[in-house]
């Protein structure tokens, strides 16, 4: 019981981070400064949101309440969400969104690597197809952060400052209790090669802040799901 | 004819019937040619999908349903499997050679492993390998933009997976 429960948290968990990174990158669809950018963005979201839809499909299913991803996805209320801090983040300009997605990123391509090795196999089927598509993100996220830090003197600017802003939600993500601890030293590794391919400095320690994955999360969270959700609080049940 | 053989027949039959299924997104190829069905299995079919977020998943076993149905195998049924994840290795040559004349360049064969350091496209147009890759993002989630640096002409290229 107790390790269905469990399971149950950490898929609703993983299932949150995509799910809300997803919706938050799905806001610059059409709003891009290149059509390239869009598409990939865009790109990135779509398969955040595929992510999503299996692991809340999973927890569930393992719950067994009939709930599915949609109604995980559209009938909670922000306490109930266990996404990490980092994710419900505004995009901001295209700094903080590059530096939400260079952290998260390098970070979920690890941890999906290890829960492809997951004894539960449901758990591991999802991981080992999730990771080949994470490995584009986070090229794609370190690829931005090296140009815009090594880039002009505006760009370097808006970058350093996003990554102040972002980096106080890292320490969430390897919380011992319902984080990836283990995942520490090889994330920072990575982290420091490509901000000194950028040019730029790994910013100073500072007290993290956390509480997502209790719900207890930022103001942006609920301006998120009204807009996400809205269809569904106006209409519920809703098919089409 | 045994129950195996009535199942082997089945098969075939499936396979056949499907391969006349084409892909939403990219007509010119089967979803038999891009690996997405995986087996018949009794009297079900075990489809994948190419990437999580593929919007086209939902259609492709719609279409997949309807195909089946049309034949008169109402009773066969549709499971979907991740594991082991879809690869672009089990696009089949003749689909390769599809997507080629389509104008879509194929993946390279095997080097799904190294999917982030593709060696230059070929452009399907006029087969110069002086390309190179616009974004790694495209239309569709599993193409890239390229550009032919010979005839101009821009093309996607089915990323390696």
């Amino acid at each position: 019981m107790a390790d269905e429960e469990n399971l149950f948290h950490h898929a609703l968990r993983l299932g949150d981070d995509a799910l809300i990174l997803g919706q938050r990158l799905s806001e610059w669809c059409g709003h891009a400064p290149m059509l390239e950018v869009d598409l990939a963005l865009a790109n990135i979201g779509l398969d955040l949101l595929g992510q999503a839809t299996h692991f809340l499909n999973l927890a569930g299913e393992i719950e067994g309440k009939a709930r599915d991803a949609d109604a995980l996805a559209f009938h909670r209320d922000v306490l109930d969400f266990r996404n990490c801090l980092l994710v419900e983040q505004p995009n901001g300009d295209f700094a903080h969104t590059i530096a939400r997605q260079f952290l998260f990123s390098n970070w979920q391509e690890l941890l999906m690597k290890e829960i492809a090795r997951a004894p539960e196999p449901r758990l591991s089927a999802i991981g080992a197809k999730a990771v080949k598509e994470i490995a584009y993100h986070a090229k794609f996220a370190s690829e931005w952060v090296v140009r815009l830090g090594d880039g002009t003197d505006e760009s370097r600017a808006r970058m350093i400052a996003a990554l102040d802003w972002m980096w106080r939600f890292v320490d969430e993500l390897f919380d011992p209790k319902e984080g990836a601890p283990s995942l520490r030293a090889e994330w920072d590794a990575r982290i420091s090669r490509t901000l000194a391919e950028a040019t730029l400095e790994v910013p100073k320690p500072r007290r993290g802040v956390l509480g997502g994955r209790a719900g207890h999360h930022s103001e942006y969270l609920g301006h998120l799901l009204t807009e996400m959700q809205f269809l569904q609080r106006a209409y519920p049940g809703a098919t089409w | 004819m045994s129950a195996v053989a009535e199942l082997l027949s089945l098969k075939d039959r499936v396979f056949e019937i499907l391969s006349l299924v084409s892909d939403p997104e990219i007509p010119c190829v089967s979803v038999v040619d891009l690996g997405i069905v995986r087996d018949v299995r009794g009297q079900t079919v075990v489809i994948t999908p190419t990437y999580t977020g593929c919007p086209a998943t939902i259609a492709i076993e719609q279409d997949i349903r309807t195909a089946l149905d049309r034949a008169g195998l109402s009773q066969v049924k549709i499971e979907t499997t991740l594991s082991p994840p879809w690869t672009t290795d089990w696009i089949s040559d003749e689909g390769r050679a599809k997507l080629q004349a389509y104008g879509v360049a194929p993946p390279l064969k095997g080097a799904a492993k190294h999917s982030l350091h593709e060696t230059p496209a070929e452009c399907p147009r006029c087969g110069s390998s002086h390309t190179e890759e616009i974004s790694r993002f495209g239309s569709t989630p599993c193409k890239a933009l390229h550009r032919c640096l010979d005839c101009r002409e821009p093309f996607d290229r089915f990323k390696c997976h």
